[in-house]
């Protein structure tokens, strides 16, 4: 029995990572929002790893923030560790990473969703959308409510015909004990869409008073703690630390010795699971020659003895994974308190998506998150902010936000998925940017708060304060560049003494700067009136002359790349009919339907001729439309 | 930007009106040819359609390279619409060659396969219902440029740059794995190490494009062999062809044992010379052996070069030679200039009438470019015109190698400088999407499928 339970402009599926961030945003836009989760206790859930961060997921988060999205603030709330990764190596690859108390988390996120003007949060399991010519009509739920809305964003996680698996067990469900969604998936195939089925998994959970740390290697945080959020200021926190221990021999003879239990081996799980997040047994098999294997034991909060064993993600039975775990040093009398579990789950295929993440086939119905086939909680909460944003723009008629490769990591990551398909769940790498050296994590207030800001998530004070460091930055470069050192006895004499080879011309202090032996600091006895700056402004300042033969570089990169961008392809382009084209081609690009020339040439199979063609194609078009 | 970059290529080879053209295109066109030709009048201001006698130098060495006409063309009214340059030039495929060398060097980029057309119908040039005559050229260009690449190169030339390619994926994954998986059990990859492999890839890359201008790498050549007596210089000969010592050359008559067969390129041509053992009628077994094989590939050549030695006048031996040779396709070589001269020529033309006839000294390096053009004089004369796709295949497979060094050389000048991983990665990145444009290959995931294959990855 149906009955109309609400109207709202967006009503958002599922409150995980993406629901969170899409919610929020078009809630703070001014939107009427109401978001859905099978059970309001796992808002904001992290079922597998504590941690958010790492190198290119830090990066999203910050790009998060600095759009006005949630992660990094709630993040910045609630961890127990921080450190800064790649302190080794150039700023185009530090990020942060933060290990997180889960249920700290949680509250905080669903606290700051309940306080929030506009948003509606319901505990409700999403069955059906409603659609109509083409166009989304809202959603119905298990218990026979209604709810209209003019946008619907997808966030449905792992939750989509959620399978457990463990050993010879499995059953259906959704993550972490809680319920699968089981009909939404009938809903999407039945409106047309394609869905394929995906796996990952998660490890085993041990009690803290099981452990022997003595018998492993303590890793604390960062003695100085960088949040993620550009408003957070200075944190001061008492940190937990993390530890390292290693499986051995035993380990493995008792994984190779049961693999005809292991489902990943026994063809039960049919999903395909991501490669950089393998099982233990798939490690043990495929790198056989290692003779050990690194596991990380994390804590889960501080209110809890809960300890995450990092490294042991499995799908063995149960009773393997007891003997799997105790012949690891420190874990000899582990007590597990959760087992590990692979998860199957359904997905729909990213190339049925637009670049703002509405679906190509109904309009105003939007995907975000891991129902996209991506995995991270990072990757999740980015895609759920542009999905947020965008839902709000059309409602409001205006133009959508779209992120390009050039200007952020989610720029690569929507392009990627909706260009080039994916094949095991998608995960950011930093080796996935072209543009590393421009779009870092240090930088990305720059780069995107002025965007945040034009899009209404950012506000006037925020943005004025970024525009200034921006300026500062700029000015103090100038100045840089605009003051002379003369090759003089005492300047060569100054020089000689850092190491740095002297001068016969009159060098600029930029100039001087970009010598790998000298920096800022170290040129400071040239530069008498120097002014005050803050660290930031000087951080950015020094990374930018000293790579600035390379910045250059990918600008110019930048500037090609962004050319066939704005090549666009005529919305109703028929690939059938245009004379010349590699049948390869032609089908991949009718299955993509790119919307400009540069987004063609990634698709695979596509190569420069049919590029030329296309153009070709397009100026006769043109050419026809003007007579 | 790609489509806004000047473009260059040859528009006719050197055929048998003895002209070729290059062609120039794209709004430097006259930038870079003002720094390669030198008119021989001054000119205050260009004319549009004017043809311009002078010389194309080569601004680096000062020498010059051909005698030339070079006619400007003026934008809007060109065939491309943009400005536009066309080199008439007559020295020689070698010379056309080294003009379109120099164009490149100087600004402009090889076109691609049917790429002034293209040009020409975007920029309005070409009526609306060509399109499909267009594509069709782009499309034709395209496949041909691809075959003559794929038949002209060995096999072994595209499984080198993909080895070396696969060198460098190697390289770039360790970083990647050590940059994105920081904490996994990944060893940090070792600078010196990267040095070293960084400076092993850029040298095979080096040698490959020697081999690449020598013609090592091709294969199908026009069979053409070396006869003569021993000793007139026949091995010399060969290796002032391949510009390097090749063949054992000493002063004993009959060194040559062996069959010795080498190719070369001849302006996009592969050539197969072979050289023979002296035709000498000896006791000597091993020296029997190596002419009567030599006698045989006589039978299969296309092409004979006969080499005859200016010092000594014409002997029984070079007669009978002369009588194997008298019904082929045949270039008289007569070696030893630096010596005195004791062949009349006309002798030589009673008995080979109608046989072009080189003057050279192999020891010397003297004449053996005038040998190359008449060989390829000969072989257009014989098989008509070549098709120029054939000679900017090999050029820009050159040049993208050229590239593709150059960046690992920045890249090795980074390292020294301490410059951060990151930076030194996309240098070895550039060289490695450079070889891929060369074998058609610009698949990304390489690299990360690299990353999973190599480390055990993963929380």
């Amino acid at each position: 029995m149906e009955y109309t339970a609400g109207n709202y402009d967006v009503a958002v599926v599922g409150a995980g990572h993406a629901g969170c961030e899409a919610a929020l945003a078009t809630a703070r836009l001014g939107l009427k929002t109401v978001v859905f989760a099978i059970n309001l206790d796992s808002i904001a859930m992290m079922p597998c790893n504590p941690s958010i961060g790492g190198p290119a997921k830090g990066h999203l988060v910050r790009e998060i923030d600095a759009l006005g999205g949630e992660m990094g603030i709630n993040t910045d709330k609630t961890f127990i560790q921080m450190r800064m990764l790649n302190t080794g190596k150039g700023p185009a690859v530090r990020a942060l990473r933060a290990q997180a108390d889960k249920k700290a988390y949680q509250f905080s996120m669903k606290h700051t969703m309940e306080k929030q003007e506009n948003l509606d949060i319901v505990q409700e399991e999403v069955i059906r959308i409603l659609e109509s010519g083409g166009k989304v009509r809202g959603v119905v739920t298990k218990t026979g409510g209604v709810f209209y809305s003019k946008a619907v964003i997808l966030t449905t996680g792992v939750y989509l015909n959620g399978r457990i698996i463990i050993g010879d067990v499995n059953y259906s469900g959704g993550p972490n004990g809680l319920f699968p969604a089981s009909r939404l998936s009938e809903s999407l195939i039945n409106l047309g869409f394609e869905l394929g089925r995906f796996k990952t998994g998660t490890p085993p959970r041990v009690h803290k008073n099981s452990i022997d740390f003595s018998k492993m290697i303590e890793q604390p945080g960062d003695e100085v703690i960088i949040p993620f959020s550009y408003t957070s200021g200075k944190i001061m926190r008492s940190q937990v630390s993390c530890w390292l221990t290693y499986t051995n021999a035993k380990t493995h003879e008792i994984i190779m010795d049961n693999l005809q239990r292991a489902p990943l081996y026994t063809g039960e799980i049919q999903g395909v699971g991501p490669r950089y997040c393998p099982s233990i047994e798939v490690k043990v098999v495929n790198f056989k020659e290692k003779a050990s294997h690194q596991i990380f034991v994390e804590p889960e909060g501080l209110n809890t003895n809960e300890m995450y064993i990092q490294g042991m993600s499995t799908s063995l039975p149960a009773d393997i994974q007891i003997k799997m775990i105790r012949t690891i040093p420190g874990l000899e009398n582990a007590r597990i308190m959760r087992y590990g579990y692979a998860i199957e789950y359904d997905y729909v295929m990213p190339t049925q998506l637009k670049s703002t993440l509405e679906t190509r086939k109904i309009n105003g119905l939007f995907m975000a998150g891991q129902i996209n086939g991506t995995s991270g909680y990072e990757e999740a909460a980015a895609q759920g902010l542009i999905a947020g944003i965008n839902a709000a723009l059309m409602i409001k008629e205006k133009e959508p936000l779209i992120l390009k490769r050039s200007d952020a990591y989610i720029g690569v990551l929507i392009d990627d998925i909706i260009t080039k398909g994916i094949t095991e769940p998608y995960r950011m790498l930093t080796s996935r940017a072209e543009y590393r050296l421009i779009l870092r994590h240090d930088n990305a207030d720059l780069r995107l708060t002025e965007i945040g800001h034009d899009v209404g998530l950012i506000d006037d004070q925020r943005y004025e304060k970024t525009m200034q460091k921006t300026k500062m930055i700029q000015q103090e470069i100038e100045r840089l560049k605009s003051i002379k050192i003369t090759p003089t006895e005492e300047n060569n004499r100054l020089l000689d003494e850092m190491g740095s080879s002297p001068i016969n011309t009159p060098f600029t202090l930029e100039d001087l700067m970009k010598r790998p032996e000298l920096d800022y600091d170290k040129i400071k006895i040239f530069d008498a009136m120097r002014p005050e700056l803050p660290k930031e402004v000087i951080e950015q300042v020094e990374i930018t002359v000293s790579y600035s033969g390379y910045i250059k570089r990918q600008m110019a990169q930048i500037e090609s790349f962004k050319k066939m961008e704005n090549k666009k392809i005529p919305k109703d382009i028929d690939y059938d009919k245009i004379y010349g084209l590699r049948t390869e081609a032609r089908e991949k690009l009718k299955k993509v339907m790119p919307v400009s020339l540069g987004q063609a040439s990634r698709i695979s199979g596509v190569n420069p001729a049919d590029i030329s063609i296309l153009l070709i194609y397009i100026e006769q078009q043109k050419r026809k439309k003007a007579k | 930007m790609k489509d806004e970059e000047t473009i260059a290529a040859i528009s006719t080879p050197m055929g048998e009106g003895g002209i070729g053209i290059i062609r120039i295109s794209g709004d430097k066109s006259f930038e870079i040819t003002k720094k390669i030709f030198k008119p021989v009048s001054e000119v205050r201001e260009i004319r549009s359609r004017h043809l311009y006698l002078g010389h194309i130098i080569d601004p680096e060495k000062g020498n010059r390279i051909d005698e030339v006409l070079t006619a400007f063309y003026k934008s809007p009214h060109t065939y491309t619409r943009e400005d536009m340059v066309e080199i008439n030039c007559h020295g020689g495929m070698v010379a056309q060659k080294k003009i379109l060398e120099l164009a490149i060097k100087y600004g402009a980029r090889i076109a691609e396969p049917g790429e002034f057309t293209k040009r020409a119908f975007l920029n309005g040039r070409i009526d609306l219902s060509q399109a499909e005559a267009v594509i069709d050229i782009i499309r034709s260009k395209t496949e041909r440029a691809l075959m003559l690449a794929n038949r002209q190169l060995a096999g072994g030339f595209s499984e080198m740059i993909k080895s070396i390619r696969s060198e460098l994926v190697q390289i770039m994954a360790h970083i990647e794995a050590n940059i994105d998986f920081p904490e996994d059990d990944i060893p940090e990859a070792d600078p010196v190490q990267i040095k070293n492999e960084i400076q092993k890839s850029k040298n095979r890359i080096k040698m490959a494009i020697k081999n690449l201008e020598s013609g090592k790498m091709l294969r199908d050549g026009l069979s053409t062999i070396i006869l003569g007596r021993t000793n007139v210089g026949k091995s010399s000969l060969l290796n002032a062809l391949l510009n390097e010592e090749r063949a054992i050359v000493t002063d004993v008559p009959g060194t040559t044992r062996d069959i010795i067969e080498e190719y070369i390129n001849i302006n996009g041509i592969p050539v197969k010379i072979i050289d023979t053992a002296g035709i000498r009628e000896t006791g000597d077994k091993v020296e029997m052996i190596g002419v009567e094989r030599a006698k045989r590939y006589l039978n299969e050549a296309e092409m004979v070069l006969l080499v005859i030695d200016a010092s000594i006048e014409i002997t029984e031996e070079d007669r009978r030679i002369f009588d194997m040779a008298k019904d082929k396709f045949a270039v008289i070589v007569i070696n030893k200039t630096d010596l005195p001269s004791r062949i009349d020529e006309k002798e030589i033309e009673k008995i080979l009438p109608e046989k072009k006839i080189i003057r050279i000294s192999a020891l010397k390096n003297q004449g053996i470019e005038e040998l190359k053009n008449e060989i390829y004089n000969s072989i257009v004369e014989k098989m008509g015109p070549i098709d120029e796709n054939a000679i900017i295949a090999t050029q820009r497979q050159k040049k993208a190698m050229e590239d593709a060094a150059s960046y690992l050389e920045k890249a090795l000048k980074s390292l020294e400088e301490n410059m951060p991983i990151e930076v030194i990665e996309i240098d070895i990145r550039e060289s490695w999407e450079k070889l891929g444009e060369i074998i058609g290959d610009t698949a990304s995931e390489d690299i990360i499928n690299a990353i999973f294959e190599n480390f055990c990855i993963g929380k």
